[in-house]
C-alpha cells in the first residue's frame, strides 16, 4: 500500500519562504525560525492556543508573500489619524522613507527602518532583536522571524522624554493575496518615557491580506512608556500581532488595544515583569460585528517580587461575529507581594454572535492579591427604558449605553487627539 | 390634557389595573393614593410604556392622540414625563450629554434644530438652581453613587430641563429626609403653570402638605375607589386605608 504524504499549508508556505528572496538583515536568525515555523505549523482548530481561530482555513486559498503595490501620500492622509506624530510609515511590511516624517527629531530618539537599524545601530539591534519573542513558542513569532521585511525601529536614549507621540501605520495594499510580516523593535532605555502608536489600516486593496506583525519592546528601568494599538482595517484585513514586551525593574508600561475593524483579528499580547516594582496596565476593546472573528490572548508573566498588574478587557459582539478573550496571569514562586488584576466585559447584541472568555491565572507565590472575573451580558432594558423615557430613541439609547460602556477603556487614553479621533470613530461604528 | 378611559392592565397574565377612569386638565395637581399593591406604580409604568405591562381595555387619550399606541419614547417628546420611584444608575453616561441628546431629540420631534451649546448651558444652570442640585452633580454619571435624595432631586432636575406637559411623579417623597422633601416640592411647585398638570403618586400624606393637590383619588385593588379634595388625603392619614377597604369590600 502507498502511503501519500499530504502536502500541508505548511509545507506550501515553507517552500515559498525558501524561494524567496531575503533581505540580508536579521538573516542570523532566519535559518532556525523557518525550522522552527515548519516543526510547529500553521495551527488548526485543534491547537489549544488558536482553538477559535481559523487560520488554516484563511490561508488555504494560496498567498504569495509581500505585496508590492504603494499607496500615494493622499491615500495616506485620509487614513493617518495623528497629525502631530512622529509618524513611520510602513506599507505591506516595508518602510517607506517618502511617506514618514522623520525630520527633526528630539534629541535623543531615533526612528529608523529596522533594517537600517541592523547596519548603522548594530549594538542595540544585536543586543535586543529577537531577544524577547521566542520563535519556539508559536509559529507566528517563528513565521515573522524568518520571513520580516522590513519595520520600525525605535531607540530612546537614557533619561530622555520624548513628548509627541511617535506613530507606526502600517499600511496593507493589495490586489492579490499576500502575507506580510512587519517587525517592530523598540528599545526604550533607563528613565525615559515616551508615547507610541501603532495603527493598521488597508488601502485600495481587493484581495486578502495576511498581516503578522511582531513588535517587542525593551522597557528599561525607571522608564515609562504608553503604548496604544488601533486595528481598524477593512473587509480583507487579517491580523496576527504578536507584541513582546520585557519591563525592568521599577518600570511603567500601559498599553490599549483597539479593534474595530477587519475580518479577523489575533492579538498576542505577552508582559514579562523581569525585575521588581514594576507597574503594568493592559486595556483592550473590540468591537465586532457581521462575521468578524476578534481573539485576544494577554499573557502578564509575574516572575518578580512588588509588581503590580491591572487588565481591562472590554468588548461589544453584534451580527454573527465572534469574540475570543483567553488572559493568563502568572505569578511565579519569587513573585511575592504582587498584585494581579484581570476583568473582561462584553455585551452580547445578537442572538447569533459568540463570546469566549477564558481567565487562567497560574500562581505558585503564597504571598499575593490576584483576582479576575468576567462576564457576558445584554444591554439593561431598564435602562434603555428610563433613557426612552427622556425623550430618546432607542437606538440613541442603546449607543449612548454602548459608548458608556466602551468609555470605561478609552478614558485612560492619554493622547488627546487619539482619544476625541476613537469617540467619534466609535460613534460611527454604533450607527 | 389626560383621559383615561376604563384602562385595564395586566403583567405575565395577572389583572393589575381594573377600570381605572382618570380626568386631567392642564394646571391641575392629581394625586393618587393607596395602599401598598394597589396598581398605583403600575399606572404610571403603563402611562409611561413599559412593555412589560398589557392593556387589556380601555383607552388612554393625551392631547387628543391615543397614548398607548405611542412608544416610550414619542410620549415623552409629546409632553409627558415619569419621574421613577427607583431612578436608574447609568454609569459612563454624563447627566449633561443625556439631557442634551434628550433634548434635541424632543426638539427634532417638534421640527425644531438643536439647541445652541451656549443656550443649552445656560439652561442647565438655570434649572440647577430651581431644583437646588449641585453643579456637580448635573455633570456626573446618572444616578452613579447618588444618596435616594440626590437621584429625587436629579428627577426633577431632568424634569424641569425637559419642561413636560404632564408629569408624573411615583413615590418621589419614598426615601427622603424632610429637608430633601421640601426641596424636590420647591421645585415641582416652581415649574407648576397653568399649562401643565402634575400626578403625585403617593402612600402617604405629607408630600401634599408641599405640593398641594387640586384631586385625590384613592387606588385600591385596581380602581379609582374614591375621589376628593386634599381633606380626602387627610381622612386618609388620620383614617388609614383600612376604612377604605372595609368600605370597598363592603
Amino acid at each position: 500500500m502507498n502511503v501519500v504524504e499530504k502536502y500541508t499549508i505548511t509545507d506550501k508556505l515553507v517552500d515559498q519562504i525558501n524561494a524567496l528572496q531575503l533581505p540580508l538583515w536579521g538573516s542570523a536568525y532566519r535559518k532556525a525560525a523557518i525550522e522552527s515555523f515548519k516543526k510547529q505549523g500553521v495551527p488548526n482548530r485543534k491547537n489549544e492556543e488558536y482553538k477559535y481561530c481559523k487560520i488554516d482555513l484563511i490561508l488555504k486559498d494560496g498567498f504569495v508573500f509581500n505585496s508590492t503595490k504603494k499607496i500615494t501620500t493622499e491615500q495616506l492622509n485620509k487614513v493617518n489619524v495623528l497629525k502631530d506624530a512622529i509618524t513611520i510609515v510602513i506599507v505591506n511590511g516595508v518602510f517607506d522613507a517618502s511617506l514618514s516624517s522623520l525630520k527633526d527629531l528630539p534629541k535623543g530618539l531615533i526612528v529608523c527602518d529596522i533594517k537600517e537599524a541592523s547596519e548603522k545601530h548594530k549594538p542595540v539591534f544585536e543586543k535586543h532583536y529577537s531577544k524577547y519573542a521566542d520563535i519556539n513558542t508559536d509559529p507566528f513569532i517563528a513565521l515573522n522571524t524568518a520571513t520580516a521585511t522590513g519595520g520600525a525601529f525605535i531607540h530612546i536614549e537614557k533619561n530622555t522624554v520624548v513628548e509627541t507621540p511617535i506613530h507606526i501605520l502600517h499600511v496593507s495594499t493589495t490586489n492579490e493575496n499576500s502575507i506580510i510580516n512587519p517587525r517592530n523593535l523598540m528599545v526604550v532605555e533607563k528613565s525615559a518615557q515616551a508615547k507610541i502608536v501603532e495603527s493598521f489600516v488597508t488601502i485600495d486593496t481587493t484581495a486578502n491580506v495576511f498581516n503578522n506583525a511582531l513588535t517587542e519592546i525593551a522597557v528599561d528601568e525607571q522608564a515609562n512608556i504608553q503604548h496604544y494599538k488601533l486595528q481598524d482595517e477593512q473587509e480583507f484585513g487579517h491580523l496576527v500581532n504578536t507584541t513582546q514586551i520585557q519591563l525592568e525593574k521599577q518600570s511603567v508600561f500601559s498599553t490599549h488595544n483597539i479593534s474595530l475593524a477587519g475580518s479577523f483579528i489575533r492579538n498576542n499580547l505577552n508582559i514579562i515583569l523581569n525585575n521588581e516594582g514594576i507597574e503594568s496596565h493592559l486595556f483592550g476593546l473590540y468591537i465586532t460585528n457581521n462575521e468578524q472573528v476578534i481573539d485576544n490572548h494577554t499573557l502578564v508573566d509575574h516572575q518578580k517580587p512588588n509588581c503590580n498588574s491591572n487588565e481591562l478587557y472590554k468588548g461589544i459582539v453584534d451580527g454573527e461575529s465572534a469574540a475570543t478573550f483567553n488572559g493568563k496571569i502568572f505569578v511565579r514562586k519569587d513573585a511575592q507581594k504582587t498584585n494581579a488584576f484581570q476583568s473582561n466585559k462584553n455585551i452580547l447584541l445578537s442572538d447569533d454572535g459568540t463570546v469566549n472568555t477564558k481567565p487562567q491565572l497560574e500562581i505558585f507565590a503564597d504571598d499575593v492579591k490576584c483576582s479576575h472575573g468576567t462576564s457576558t451580558g445584554k444591554l439593561d432594558e431598564e435602562k434603555i427604558f428610563y433613557l426612552r423615557t427622556r425623550g430618546l430613541s432607542e437606538t440613541s439609547a442603546k449607543k449612548l449605553l454602548m459608548f458608556a460602556f466602551a468609555s470605561e477603556v478609552l478614558n485612560d487614553i492619554k493622547i488627546e487627539s487619539l482619544k476625541e479621533y476613537l469617540e467619534e470613530r466609535i460613534l460611527k461604528v454604533f450607527q | 390634557m389626560l383621559s383615561i378611559k376604563n384602562l385595564h392592565a395586566s403583567i405575565d397574565g395577572k389583572e393589575i389595573l381594573k377600570g381605572i377612569n382618570l380626568e386631567i386638565k392642564a394646571g391641575e395637581v392629581h394625586a393618587i393614593m393607596g395602599p401598598n399593591g394597589s396598581g398605583k406604580s403600575t399606572l404610571s409604568a403603563v402611562l409611561a410604556g413599559r412593555e412589560d405591562y398589557e392593556v387589556t381595555e380601555g383607552e388612554v387619550l393625551f392631547n387628543g392622540k391615543n397614548l398607548l399606541e405611542l412608544a416610550p419614547e414619542d410620549r415623552a417628546r409629546e409632553g409627558v414625563f415619569l419621574a421613577f420611584q427607583y431612578p436608574v444608575e447609568i454609569p459612563g453616561v454624563s447627566n449633561i450629554n443625556f439631557l442634551k441628546t434628550a433634548l434635541n431629540e424632543i426638539r427634532a420631534y417638534k421640527g425644531l434644530p438643536p439647541m445652541e451649546a451656549k443656550d443649552f448651558l445656560a439652561l442647565v444652570k438655570q434649572k440647577q438652581q430651581l431644583v437646588e442640585l449641585d453643579g456637580k452633580l448635573a455633570n456626573r454619571s446618572v444616578n452613579e453613587g447618588f444618596s435616594g435624595g440626590e437621584k429625587k432631586r436629579n428627577e426633577i432636575f431632568q424634569m424641569a430641563m425637559l419642561e413636560p406637559k404632564l408629569a408624573i411623579l411615583d413615590e418621589t417623597d419614598s426615601g427622603l429626609d424632610i429637608d430633601a422633601l421640601r426641596i424636590v416640592a420647591n421645585g415641582v411647585n416652581k415649574l407648576k403653570t397653568k399649562d401643565n398638570a402634575v400626578v403625585v403618586i403617593t402612600h402617604y400624606q405629607r408630600l401634599l402638605d408641599y405640593i398641594v393637590p387640586d384631586f385625590v383619588h384613592v387606588l385600591y385593588n385596581g380602581k379609582i375607589v374614591r375621589s376628593g379634595t386634599k381633606a380626602l388625603a387627610l381622612e386618609l392619614e388620620a383614617k388609614g386605608y383600612d376604612f377604605i377597604k372595609t368600605e370597598v369590600n363592603a
